[in-house]
């Protein structure tokens, strides 16, 4: 059951690449099992048709505008994710509820879908995230790591990581 | 009396592109290109060490990640003088070509083929009739009966289940949709297929870019990939031939289904040869260094003046050619900066903007209007083909005849290049780029495979940064067309940085002299049957392949999956 955690968003515009950031937050501090892939997505499209085919488990990490206070983590499964992505709620949602759909289409989409999304403060062009986003970084990642463990499996806190991964 | 209609956004996958349109007695009289985000993603790289510009660069776009990666080196390596390793030019050549016959073949079968192809109308088609009219257009080994029965019903069970979604913008039952249910079929079921043999394609830049979605092997000074037959952690004989195996079958790909395909449509939808000419000026690069400095290049390019491809044609040699270097300037007058200047040339370059609301005489857009010697230029696969056919590179005269002679044989009269200045021409050109790009992969690949024969294994040369101002371009021809990226360095850092992409060049609004963009030229005289359901709009603006996230970038617009079609 090949999972794979996907973080997306653009770098080059703050919250915007919250994704990313937990993508890099995550491999800092976590080591995965065998089966589990970690991809920085980027905002990346038909690019990643491949490595979305390849895995059961599709965990996607993004920036997500759901009207909710800057800051808010927000938890959705199954079909809501692509109909989540169509709506209008992610800028990425073209890339990604079309990659689901051509998936879906070829019989290949992932079974479970989870996606973990964070409501940016700001989309200004910078590298750093807003404090208020960055300070759910540690959270979104704990979350992930979560998923990872109900899922079968869990990662493992690499040298340097304080605890079970716990950030202090 | 004039209508006007608003097509926003008009891409399908990322970017934010408006298009106004005026229109009269059932064609365009008028239109505007405006991208509808702000653009300073290069402001982020100021102050920057120049070797880590292209791992921001790759970041500007989520569809064309490796093409700045791959132009933002090259930059750098011009400012310093810089010779580059032939192992490093083939590698970087090699992930260049299979990018974009990957981006090609999801352009016209996955984005802009459902213009044209009915996907509805396909579930009425006999799989039977399908297979033998597909049989006379190719020998291509997935065109049985059986592979039309099993795609239909594919597609039925998909829009039965009322998840249309990628084909959800589509406009079925429109009176310009003018295919067979067969000819639908035969199209729905190579987009199926062409799902598969893009993603083997892409599986090139992912085993020599060490990673996809964004490459990790670009240095400035080479590439990053070390090469040891002996270490599976590095470029092994092995994965060389399953690369070469891979270029091979999705040659087959091109030359026995994208092209036939393209000309049999194309002809079936002969009017839009006669739309869609807009600018015909054309400028691209020269690309596929042969040798150390990018002096010596496998496919040539240059600049076009008023589609005469003998007179008019003047070649741009290499790396570094002044001719180019002098030509580009950006104007801002009609574009949301402050300006005032006139237009500057990328060295000088400013971005800062003033908005001031939509004004049809005025400012109108965030994308700048780059000309080249003061001239709107049209750029993509039809300006590279069209400049590759006028300096007699070979493979593309005999692809570009080829592919003529096929329309010609469909319509049952000889047509020649002229109808390449169009809405299909563009379509067409694109498809005759992927058959050159590869057998010019092929030959890139034994290459490559000589070269490391000959035991050189050099893959990188270190760059040193002397102190003071140095300055720079490096140019890629892109799926989209020139993309061009221009450094000043001062003391090691990054003091001025501007990348002049495809889109911009295509979809900027008027120039300092008020003359249309090619987007805007293009769509004058474009038919409109229903100015509620512009599709004709939409044909001529998708043959331009639009990737507006590093035109303009990318932000939290409510974005919608179907177009918004205002009529005003």
């Amino acid at each position: 059951m090949p999972i794979l955690v996907l973080g997306l968003g653009n770098i080059l515009l703050s919250d915007e690449g919250v994704g990313v950031r937990v993508i890099e937050a995550l491999q800092e501090r976590w080591t995965v099992p065998d089966g589990v892939s970690v991809v920085d997505g980027g905002t990346c499209g038909m690019d990643m048709l491949d490595i979305i085919a390849s895995h059961d488990t599709l965990i996607v990490v993004d920036a997500v505008k759901t009207g909710a206070p800057p800051a808010t983590v927000v938890r959705l499964t199954g079909d809501a994710v692509p109909a989540f992505f169509k709506g209008k709620l992610s800028p990425h949602q073209l890339g990604l509820s079309d990659l689901l759909a051509t998936l879906r289409l070829h019989g290949e989409e992932p079974k479970t879908l989870v996606l973990f999304g964070c409501v940016p403060e700001r989309m200004e062009v910078r590298l750093d995230l807003s404090p208020a986003v960055a300070a759910r970084v540690p959270d979104l990642v704990d979350r992930v790591v979560a998923e990872l463990r109900a899922l079968g499996a869990a990662p493992h806190p690499n040298a340097g990581a304080h605890g079970d991964g716990e950030y202090t | 009396m004039a209508q006007r209609i608003v097509v926003d956004p008009v891409t399908r996958i990322e970017g934010h592109l408006r298009v106004d349109c005026e229109v009269d007695g059932g064609k365009v009289t008028k239109a505007w290109a405006s991208g509808q985000m702000w653009r300073g993603i290069e402001l982020i790289l100021q102050g920057k060490d120049p070797r880590d510009a292209w791992v921001f660069a790759q970041r500007i776009c989520g569809v064309c990640t490796t093409v700045h990666a791959i132009t933002s080196v090259r930059a750098v390596e011009n400012a310093l003088k810089l010779e580059v390793p032939l192992n490093a030019q083939y590698i970087r050549n090699l992930i260049q070509g299979a990018h974009a016959v990957h981006d090609h073949i999801v352009h016209f079968y996955h984005l802009s083929a459902i213009d044209f192809v009915d996907i509805v109308s396909a579930l009425k088609a006999d799989p039977a009739a399908t297979a033998k009219l597909a049989q006379s257009l190719s020998d291509w080994s997935m065109n049985g009966v059986s592979d039309f029965a099993e795609a239909q019903k594919r597609l039925a069970a998909f829009v039965g289940s009322g998840q249309l979604g990628i084909f959800g913008s589509g406009y079925w039952g429109h009176p310009a949709m003018t295919l067979t249910p067969e000819v639908n079929l035969l199209a729905a079921t190579h987009y199926l297929q062409a799902i598969e043999f893009q993603r083997r394609i892409n599986k090139v830049v992912a085993i020599l870019g060490s990673k996809t979605p964004h490459i990790q092997n670009m240095a400035v000074g080479g590439v990053a990939n070390p090469i040891n037959f002996d270490s599976q952690s590095t470029l092994t004989l092995e994965k060389l031939y399953y690369i070469k195996q891979l270029i091979d079958e999705v040659g087959d790909f091109v030359r026995k289904v994208y092209i036939p395909d393209v000309c049999a449509i194309g002809a079936m939808y002969a009017d839009w040869t006669q739309v869609g000419r807009g600018i015909v000026n054309y400028l691209a690069c020269p690309d596929m260094p042969l040798d150390t400095t990018g002096t010596q290049m496998a496919l040539p390019g240059g600049f076009i003046e008023g589609g005469d491809l003998t007179a008019g044609f003047h070649a741009i040699s290499g790396f570094g050619d002044p001719y180019f270097e002098k030509g580009v300037k950006e104007s801002v007058k009609h574009a949301w900066y402050q300006g005032g200047k006139g237009a500057l040339h990328p060295y000088e370059g400013e971005t800062v903007p003033r908005y001031t609301d939509w004004q049809d005489d005025g400012k109108y857009s965030w994308i700048k209007s780059p000309t080249f010697y003061d001239k709107r230029a049209q750029v993509g696969p039809l300006a590279n083909v069209l400049c590759m056919y006028a300096a007699g590179h070979e493979p593309t005269v005999r692809w570009t005849n080829a592919a003529l002679s096929l329309m010609s044989g469909h319509l049952g009269a000889p047509v020649g290049p002229d109808i390449l200045h169009s809405t299909i021409g563009r379509h067409a050109a694109r498809a005759v780029r992927a058959a050159v790009l590869y057998e010019e992969l092929s030959r890139q690949w034994t290459l490559l495979m000589e070269n490391l024969g000959k035991g050189d294994f050099t893959t990188f040369n270190k760059p040193v940064f002397p102190k003071g101002e140095i300055r720079g371009f490096g140019f890629h021809e892109a799926p989209r067309g020139i993309l061009s990226h221009w450094v000043v360095i001062e003391n090691g850092k990054i003091r001025n940085y501007q990348a002049v992409v495809p889109t911009t060049w295509n979809a900027g609004p008027r120039d300092e002299n008020d003359q249309p963009s090619p987007y805007e030229a293009a769509l004058l005289d474009n038919p409109v049957a229903d100015p509620e359901k512009p599709l004709e709009v939409i044909r001529t603006v998708h043959s331009f392949d639009p990737c507006l996230a590093c035109a303009v970038h990318l932000t939290d617009t409510e974005s919608r999956s179907t177009y918004q079609v205002k009529v005003a």
